[in-house]
């Protein structure tokens, strides 16, 4: 939702980002404000997830110009621990398995980490077992992944939804979701839009990276922006990504490369 | 002909004629048996990094220490071993510097299997000679094998377990060994007969009172009749500054199943070779291993997984955790036999540098000579993984946190295949405290 007295919680000006030498990001332009829901669309390949990676601080990808500014500080003075800390959360697009962490240790360790920082009460394991048994809850989700390692022989759509979970102890104020409706099944779409949604409000943020209009019926976005080549090349409001559902990419390129020129 | 002629090795002399007149057994194979071992301790060499079995253990500091048999009887107290003993064991026999020590083992819970006979080795030998001659000394050969053949020299105390037909024994039986004194040589012993359809739980500790410099020279023989299953548990925490040597011979009939889980955290420099024999249609291994070492340690393991006949299955896991300038050898072989058609076998060897000195050299080796087998193998060497650095952090964890967590999560993998709920705590424990930093 735009409301009038939102501050802006993350500005990209002129992102350029290489991996391995290559340049993926070409020159990033976006704000988002709080109580937005923006949606990141485009190509396999534009530059989406590392973009994303970029904000959360992946070593292998090295900012080579421009700036961002995440609540008014720099957010490359940030350690990706920091940043998530200081309220980034980034939902992976394939988030890894790392058996032998215990998924119940992991969560509460973060859970607490984060309480801490916030000057909120840290939870014992009973405590957190019950706390986070309430959040499975929302998310549907079968009490028995705590048991389980870290995502260890998840389905792709279990590990999604473990994803949501993570989000929502550490109730960012800016997520990065990329990609999680792919692999969900349409029940699990369900539960875990619902619970995103039950997450949003007016003080943060969320973008969603995406190729499926469908998503967006279930949380409406605020903007959609069209990436390409490493670039945002159009943005528009929630009807301009059934405008891609059903002409595809191929015209906006040409839209932007006509305008380019004049 | 005295033994300082042919040995060619002043430490194979000084052990073999520090050795303790062993009273002359009245059963004339049992004689035999160390006359032989005698024979070939006194011809066989220490093996150097000439050998290839000994390519990256050197072993050379062990020759330059005086060590003796124990002569002096140890002043153990029962707090001091106590700390030591595992709650759950049923039976347990314990050994200081090697010699059986009645005051210290017993039977904590007491045991109604019936027939299963758990005692000191050389008091029962004669009682059951007819069930021991066809096992002890058959398995673990010294042709070639100094240490084997010094340990069987030396043969006296050790622990007999016999698991009558069909007796399943719930709760495990601990062997404990504690080293007490130092520059002392010490040939601890084990047979284990697992008769048709037993199932039994041992468990081998090696501790240590002191950060001494000692000997252990150990052989332990496993046999497992037709559909017998063991479980054996193998810790090796030996002083920082001692010697371990050991050897392991398993022999698997016909659909039998062993299962151990082997963790090496001490001595200076520990040789464990674990050869075992899949002897009959059927049979199913599982060898995992765990070595946690640091600062100047050597821990090699040599494991030798011989499929002889068909439909066997084994699995192995070795990981190593090195960190210091300490150095992890791994030699995993597998062997599968013309005749062995139809074998399952997979090993994955993990290894973990802490530090710019650490050093592993892991080795698969298969021979495999049937056509229709499946094998799987692979080794990795290196540090943590950054993705799942990544992840974590990415969560708000410190990378302190992070690889703390992820070096713990490494190391626990195998050690929660103990069986034994206190013991994989106390181990899990070693593992915390060895893996944190901060
Ligand atoms: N580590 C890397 N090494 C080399 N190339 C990389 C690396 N990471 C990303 N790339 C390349 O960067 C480009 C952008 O990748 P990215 O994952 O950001 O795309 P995306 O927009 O998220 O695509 P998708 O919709 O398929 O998820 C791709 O061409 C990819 O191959
Ligand atoms: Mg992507």
């Amino acid at each position: 939702m735009i409301y009038q007295d939102s501050k802006t919680l993350l500005e990209v000006r002129g992102l350029r980002a290489t991996v391995n030498g290559i340049e993926i990001l070409k020159g990033i332009d976006l704000t988002v404000r709080s109580g937005e829901i923006h949606a990141i669309m485009g190509t396999n390949g534009s530059g989406k997830s590392t973009l994303a990676k970029v904000l959360a601080g992946h070593n292998a990808y090295k900012v080579t110009g421009g700036s961002v500014t995440f609540e008014g500080g720099n957010l490359f003075d940030l350690e990706p621990e920091e940043r998530a800390r200081a309220g980034l959360f980034l939902a992976f697009q394939y988030p890894i398995e790392i058996p032998g962490v215990a998924n119940s240790h992991f969560l509460r360790l973060a859970y607490n980490t984060v309480q801490a920082q916030r000057g909120k009460e840290e939870l014992d394991p009973l405590e957190f077992e019950d706390f986070v048994r309430e959040k499975m809850k929302l998310l549907e989700m079968n009490p028995d992944f705590l048991d389980r390692g870290v995502n260890e022989g998840f389905s792709g759509g279990e590990k999604k939804r473990n994803e949501i979970l993570q989000m929502a102890l550490l109730e960012p104020r800016l997520a990065i979701l990329d990609e999680t409706d792919s692999g969900l099944d349409i029940d699990a779409l369900k539960s875990v839009t619902n619970g995103v949604n039950q997450l949003t409000n007016k003080d943060n943020a969320t973008i969603l990276v995406t190729h499926y209009q469908r998503l967006l019926n279930y949380i409406v976005p605020d903007y959609v922006h069209v990436m390409e080549s490493g670039r945002i090349i159009k943005t528009g409001g929630k009807e301009l990504a059934l405008e891609l559902e059903t002409r595809g990419y191929d015209w906006v390129s040409v839209e932007q490369r006509t305008a380019a020129r004049v | 002909m005295s033994l300082s002629m042919v040995t060619g090795s002043s430490y194979l002399e000084s052990l073999l004629q520090g050795q303790p007149q062993l009273p002359s057994s009245p059963l004339a194979w049992l004689n035999q048996l160390r006359a032989d071992a005698v024979e070939r301790a006194s011809t066989l060499k220490v093996p150097t990094t000439r050998d290839e079995e000994w390519r990256f253990t050197d072993i050379s500091p062990l020759s330059n220490l005086s060590f003796q048999p124990v002569r002096a009887e140890s002043s153990l107290s029962i707090a001091d071993a106590e700390k030591f003993y595992l709650e759950e064991a049923a039976i347990r026999l314990v050994f200081v510097d090697g010699v059986y020590a009645p005051q210290l083992s017993g039977q904590p819970h007491g045991t109604k299997d019936v027939g299963l006979v758990v005692t000191n080795l050389s008091e029962a030998v004669a009682a059951h000679a007819a069930a021991i001659e066809p096992h002890l000394g058959r398995y673990a050969g010294f042709q070639d094998n100094v240490f084997a053949a010094l340990n069987t020299a030396f043969l006296h105390d050790g622990a007999l377990i016999l698991v009558p037909r069909s007796v399943v024994v719930e709760k495990p039986v601990h062997l404990l060994f504690i080293a007490t004194q130092k520059e002392v040589a010490s040939h601890p012993r084990c047979l284990l007969i697992a008769e048709s359809g037993s199932a039994v739980t041992i468990v081998e500790d090696y501790v240590s009172l002191q950060e001494d410099a000692y000997v252990t020279n150990a052989v332990t023989e496993i046999a497992l009749a037709d559909n017998a299953q063991v479980d054996h548990i193998r810790v090796q925490r030996d002083s920082n500054e001692a010697f371990h040597i050991a050897n392991c011979a398993v022999s698997l009939a016909h659909a039998s199943r062993y299962r151990s889980v082997s963790v090496a955290l001490g001595a200076r420099i520990s040789r464990y070779n674990l050869n075992t024999l899949l002897a009959a249609e059927g049979a199913e291994c599982a060898i995992d291993g765990l070595a946690l070492i640091t600062g100047r340690q050597l821990a090699d393991t040599h494991t030798c997984i011989d499929h002889a006949k068909p439909h066997g299955t084994s699995t192995q896991s070795h990981k190593c955790i090195v960190d210091g300038a300490a150095h992890a050898v791994f030699n995993g072989k597998i062997v599968v036999r013309p005749d062995a058609q139809r074998t399952d076998s997979s090993q994955s060897s993990r290894n973990l540098l802490l530090n710019a000195k650490a050093r592993v050299d892991t080795k698969p080796q298969l021979e495999i000579f049937a056509d229709d087998v499946k094998c799987a193998h692979g080794a990795t060497v290196g540090q943590l993984d950054n993705e799942e650095v990544f992840y974590l952090k990415s969560r708000g964890l410190s990378e302190i946190t992070a690889r703390n967590l992820l070096t713990y999560a490494f190391g626990a993998e195998i050690i929660d295949r103990i069986s034994i709920a206190s013991l994989k705590h106390r181990l899990e424990q070693t593992v915390l405290e060895q893996t944190q930093r901060n």
